[in-house]
């Protein structure tokens, strides 16, 4: 089957698009790890809800405005900004520096809100948002045609990849960041409020899981209880990359997304089998992950 | 405290519990025997994953893979190889604690949240395999049919063997707990590198506690496929991981008996909740809100604040655990 060279490019750019996904949601949830130490079990639940607000946004309040998913995606983004602030403001910063299994509970206690808000809200229906005109329809690639949304997706993994490096690593912010994540106490006594850069960190990872639920809602569909299956990933990517690594984050998803395609197509029954092995095989080598640092314990 | 008067403690605590448990089915109908039986088993499920919590501070958050190996070993022993009943309990328990060996060989190389996902990953691996497997486990369908021999079909036949074995196990994770090596381990936790500087194996120490919680969880599993009389493959997912996290926590992971309590307290809300409405996750959300940031040492800080002078069951009096340097 993969002899064909259509079908093998074909099974690469799916890898490759449904990477980039999971590569938004990997990238907020691998900062806020690495600076917060928080592993937010409810990043998945983002996600869906950015989906959810994204779907309400386009199909209902907008529905056959030019554009709309633009604007849904913009909105489910802001959405979820304001909550993770709201969240982040009254409970999640008192639980920093206590035991991980406190933060850990608390984000498994905001998955269990969250899936039932979602029910409550929007149903146990599956829904789906979509394309936008400009994007419908497939592109001819020479040797295949292929998805223009799933391009399209593939190209905003890849920006949201460098707009980050270059915030943590050319802003002030970005700078702070890395200093908060190295020593929060010096951090401190230099007349930096951490506690608003931590703030940051989880509002910012919160939005883009928010814009990605709602751009990825248009190629898959959305039902309550979706976020396991994503957050389970998610965390199998930010492990394989290096808890707080953003490039490690990019290459894990490039690799769980290929596996994923390539899984499906030669081993359809196994495919997650596979990817948990990859997994193990990986940590056993590198505990600390492909391009984590040794320290970070 | 002295060790003399702790454990007469403990056993006025257990003799007591255990005879409101034997009293059930005399006074109650079959409902309430089901309910008990569960109770017991997750009462064995929390204790054995708190001897790595609370005791030797190691998150696992992979559970639920001990239990569903223990709970498929059994059914498929009894039902599709017909073994008797003892051996098969027996190898099935044990299977459970080779699983916990060689997965705790590589977990135990990591800390804090790396060795948590690690763990994570195994049991999602066993999921992954219990759903897939389809011709041994039953896969999506669940494994149904288990041949449970016949002096266990009567309810509370079950139920005597479940609170039987719940009080042995149960003892015998007591007695670990307080014994040297029990010390050994909370010394590991509370400050790894000095106990490496003591000369102890910190590695080993876990391995053997990992080994340990790993077979007595498969003593939950195995209990708990007997009980349903088939296995599904969400005893393998990981929100069973979660949920006994979730009981210890409630019930208070200090403590030897807290755990127990969290299990006990955490089924019954959810039966009696979800008489009422079917969103028990959301209330769910918010007992687990309340406690972490109202009762950071569970419900059973509730009877001991009053006690605390008198000094810490287990010596590990800190209410709002701090970060040990290993982290």
């Amino acid at each position: 089957m993969l002899t064909n060279p259509m079908f093998l490019s074909m099974t690469i750019l799916n890898g490759i698009s449904i990477g980039m996904v999971i590569f938004v949601i990997a990238a907020g949830l691998t900062l806020i790890l690495g600076v917060l130490r928080v592993l937010n079990f409810a990043h998945g639940a983002f996600f869906m809800l950015g989906g959810y607000v994204g779907w309400q946004v386009a199909e209902v309040w907008l529905d056959g405005v030019p554009g709309a998913l633009w604007i849904a995606a913009i909105a489910a983004g802001l959405v979820l900004a304001v909550l993770a602030l709201i969240i982040e403001r009254t409970m999640l910063k008192h639980l920093y520096g206590r035991e991980e299994y406190y933060q850990l509970l608390f984000t498994f206690a905001l998955v269990l809100l969250i899936n039932d808000a979602v029910k409550v809200i929007w149903g146990t229906d599956i829904l789906t948002i979509a394309h936008p005109d400009s994007l419908r329809g497939a592109m001819d690639l020479g040797i295949t045609f292929y998805p223009k949304y799933r391009l399209f997706l593939c190209a905003v993994g890849i920006v949201v990849a460098v707009l980050l490096w270059l915030l943590v690593s050319k802003t002030r912010w970005g700078r702070l960041t890395r200093a908060a994540r190295m020593d929060r106490e010096m951090l401190s006594a230099l007349g930096v409020r951490v506690s608003l850069v931590y703030a940051s960190v989880f509002v910012l990872g919160a939005m883009l899981a928010g814009i990605g639920g709602a751009l990825a809602a248009a190629d898959r569909s959305l039902y309550p209880g979706m976020d396991a299956d994503i957050i389970v990933r998610t965390f199998i990517v930010v492990i394989i990359g290096g808890l707080g690594s953003l490039w490690g984050a990019f290459l894990g998803a490039l690799i769980l997304g290929l596996i994923t395609a390539f899984g499906t197509v030669l081993v359809p029954e196994f495919e997650l089998v596979l990817i948990y092995l990859m997994m193990i095989a990986i940590l056993m080598f590198r505990p600390w992950g492909l391009l984590g640092r040794e320290e970070a314990r | 405290m002295s060790p003399a008067i702790e454990a007469r403690n403990a056993a006025l605590v257990a003799i007591g519990a255990a005879a409101i448990f034997a009293a059930i089915p005399m006074f109650f109908g079959d409902f309430a025997v089901y309910l008990g039986a569960e109770i017991l088993i997750y009462i064995l499920f929390a204790l054995a994953f708190n001897l790595m919590l609370g005791q030797g501070g190691l998150v696992s958050f992979g559970h639920a893979a001990y239990f569903a190996i223990s709970g498929y070993a059994l059914a498929i022993l009894l039902t599709t190889y017909s073994w008797p009943f003892w051996p098969a309990f027996i190898a099935a328990i044990v299977l459970a604690g080779i699983a916990a060996l060689v997965i705790g060989y590589f977990c135990i190389r990591l800390t804090a949240i790396y060795f948590a996902m690690l763990t994570l990953a195994f049991s999602q691996l066993v999921w992954a395999i219990a759903f897939k497997w389809d011709d041994v486990t039953g896969g999506d369908e669940g494994f149904i049919g288990v041949a449970v021999p016949v002096w266990l079909v009567e309810p509370s036949s079950f139920y005597y063997f479940a609170l039987g074995t719940v009080l042995v196990a149960g003892t015998l994770l007591w007695v670990i707990t307080h014994s040297a090596f029990g010390r050994v381990l909370r010394a590991t936790k509370e400050n790894p590198q000095r106990a490496e500087f003591l000369g102890l194996n910190v590695r080993r120490v876990r391995l053997v506690t990992f080994v340990i919680s790993g077979t007595f969880t498969g003593i939950a599993g195995a209990l708990f496929t007997l009980f349903n009389r088939s296995v599904f493959v969400e005893s393998a997912w990981w929100t069973k991981s979660a949920e006994v996290l979730i009981m210890s926590i409630l019930g208070g992971v200090g403590s030897f008996f807290g755990p127990a309590l969290g299990a006990a307290v955490l089924i019954l809300l959810d039966r009696a909740i979800t008489e009422f409405t079917q969103y028990w996750p959301t209330v769910l959300g918010i007992i687990l809100i309340l406690v972490l940031f109202f009762l950071p040492d569970g419900l059973i800080g509730l009877f001991r604040r009053k006690r605390a002078e008198d000094g810490d069951e287990l010596g590990d009096a800190d209410p709002a655990p701090s970060r040990t340097p290993a982290e």
